[in-house]
């Protein structure tokens, strides 16, 4: 496929006698919202791990915009345009949300061997920072420390560090992980408008979300992904019910 | 709101203009002794100063910064003790020399991370304590004296106490503005940031390695800068200038002060030096009151009292004094 941005080829990774990532093959067309939903334990947080190149896997490959991405290290990675937020929010804790967002984009405005000029004075680092928080809803919050910014605030925060590398594709760790409904709602609001433009790979655990924003979602159960189809498809899917969802939570999303 | 008259501000001011004037109230008062303490302070102050850079905004501990004061120092002793007394030799290659044993060690320090980075730190300063210990031709652990100070070409006689100690000063204020303009710097953002959460650095792009490597050399250099000083201050190096108790010395006047700060370590630089010359005295004027006799004993466990104030900071001012000066602005 041509316009394929993120292809998974067999990637396996073992850790001792444990199969985390069983095989794992998907690919992820340009343009997409591609959802990853499995239970506790099913391998999730390893294939993110592999996808940003904080694990290595065993076998199999990575491919990103055509090229091989498999022992690329993380920084280059993030160089290529494949952006990450984290599952439990992983901020600058001493900065300020705008400091936070500016220094993401000082990652891809070229090397960051300068001492002498104020870095915080710089417009080229700022406004960009400024747009980033802005799309998220966080204008308001610019000049406030990481450490005084509420749960959902921050979580905000992590797609606006994430927006700010300039990248072609997102990949978004649990986002609504530890959110009350309210917050949950702007978030779905967020990543519908985000989903216009970027390319995503969402693992979430709020199916209510996933159904509403994925166009397509893969099962991930044991390191394996045992179904990758459109939303309909995957509700409808035996295995997927059988395996996954359980009885209650299948009458609750049919229902 | 930063620019306020704030008591910190007020405070830390008030230090740098008694640095500024320790010279003229030495010869007035004829106290030839306070000249020496704070030429002493203010050389160690940069010491601290760089220390900081690594340990409080890069979140770097090295427990072995000691070396290089013992590096520079034996830089500027062997090539004095080899007839080479000119400054303009002198002073680069001592600098040279730090930067290439900070280069070394912190490439391969800096894989490391906690624990295993202090310790690493601690074992390559011990090896260079011991190369200093070998040197039998530099007086080995006896030391070695430096006959004449570092000769600028007449331009600037460092033999001179009141000239040395404004050289000093300035070297203390040029170090504490160059650290200051690279803390609030591009690179110095990545530094803090890799301090803060060097996993999400990566993740945003950054290769941190080379971003603390470079730091890492930057901290031994001005190190070095603090080492030269002190060997001409002195006029002697000897493998103890290196030994692990001076670089934990350094970092007590790191937490002292305040590693939140620039200037933070310059204050717990002055008052670890000050208490340590003070509290003997203090001691002993105390024991004489209360027993009626003079108790030359006493004077040994002044470490007794500086240990638990040293615990109270660390315990309930996390800042350090810097911190608690801010803290009073607050109320």
């Amino acid at each position: 496929m041509a316009d394929t941005l993120l292809a998974v080829e067999g990637i396996t990774k073992r850790f001792g006698g444990v199969l985390a990532s069983d095989a794992i093959t998907m690919s992820v067309p340009k343009g997409e919202l591609h959802a990853i939903i499995g239970p506790n334990g099913a391998g999730k947080t390893t294939l993110i791990g592999q996808l940003t190149g904080e694990i290595t896997p065993n076998s199999g490959r990575i491919m990103f915009t055509g090229e091989d991405i498999t022992g690329l290290p993380t920084h280059q990675r993030s160089m290529m345009g494949l952006a990450r937020s984290f599952q439990i929010t992983s901020l600058f804790q001493d900065f300020t949300a705008l400091d936070n967002v500016a220094l993401a984009v000082q990652a891809h405005a070229g090397h960051s061997f300068h001492f002498w000029r104020n870095a915080r004075r710089e417009e080229a680092l700022r406004a960009p920072a400024r747009a980033a928080l802005e799309r998220v809803g966080l204008s308001h919050r610019a000049n406030t420390v990481i450490a005084s910014m509420s749960h959902g605030e921050q979580r905000q925060l992590e797609i606006a560090m994430a927006l700010a590398t300039d990248p072609h594709m997102l990949l978004l760790d649990e986002p609504m992980a530890g959110m009350g409904p309210e917050e949950s709602a702007r978030m779905v609001k967020t990543l519908l408008d985000l989903k216009k433009q970027y390319t995503i790979l969402l693992i979430e655990h709020d199916m209510e979300a996933v159904f509403a924003l994925a166009d397509r979602i893969s099962v991930l159960v044991y390191g394996r992904v045992i179904a990758t189809g459109l939303p309909d498809e995957i509700r409808a899917n035996a295995d997927v019910r059988q395996a996954y969802l359980g009885e209650q939570e299948a009458v609750a999303i049919n229902g | 709101m930063k620019h306020a008259l704030t008591v910190r501000n007020i405070v830390v001011g008030a230090l740098l203009i008694f640095l500024a004037l320790v010279p003229i109230y030495a010869q007035t008062t004829g106290n030839i002794f306070l000249m020496t303490l704070f030429t002493r302070i203010v050389i160690l102050a940069i010491a601290a100063v760089s220390l900081n850079l690594i340990m409080g905004f890069g979140g770097m501990v090295s427990f072995g910064h000691a070396a290089y004061l013992g590096i520079a120092g034996y830089a500027v002793g062997i090539l004095a003790h080899e007839g080479i007394g000119s400054g303009f030799i002198q002073w680069p290659v001592a600098l040279i020399a730090c930067a290439l044993f900070a280069l070394v060690t912190g490439a391969l320090s800096l894989r490391t991370r906690g624990v295993y980075f202090i310790m690493i730190t601690l074992a390559f300063a011990q090896m260079i304590y011991y190369v200093g210990v070998s040197l039998d031709r530099y007086g080995a652990d006896d030391g070695l004296t430096i006959y004449r100070r570092s000769d600028f070409a007449g331009l600037i006689n460092l033999s001179n106490k009141t000239v040395f100690y404004y050289v000093c000063f300035v070297c203390l204020m040029g170090t504490c503005y160059l650290v200051w303009r690279i803390v609030n710097s591009r690179f110095g953002l990545v530094i803090q940031g890799a301090r803060s959460n060097e996993r999400r650095m990566r993740a945003i792009g950054f290769p941190t390695y080379r971003y603390r490597l470079t730091c890492y050399i930057i901290a031994g250099v001005l190190c070095g800068l603090s080492g030269i000083l002190l060997a001409n201050h002195t006029d002697f190096i000897s493998p103890a200038t290196m030994h692990w108790t001076r670089s934990g010395d350094l970092i007590v006047m790191a937490v002292l002060g305040g590693m939140g700060s620039v200037l933070g370590p310059v204050i717990g630089a002055v008052a670890l030096l000050v208490l340590e010359e003070w509290l003997p005295h203090a001691i002993s004027v105390v024991g004489e009151f209360v027993t009626g006799k003079p108790v030359v004993a006493a004077k040994e466990y002044w470490a007794l009292i500086l240990g638990p104030m040293l615990l109270l900071v660390v315990l309930f001012a996390r800042g350090g004094i810097d911190g608690l000066l801010e803290k009073i602005r607050r109320g």
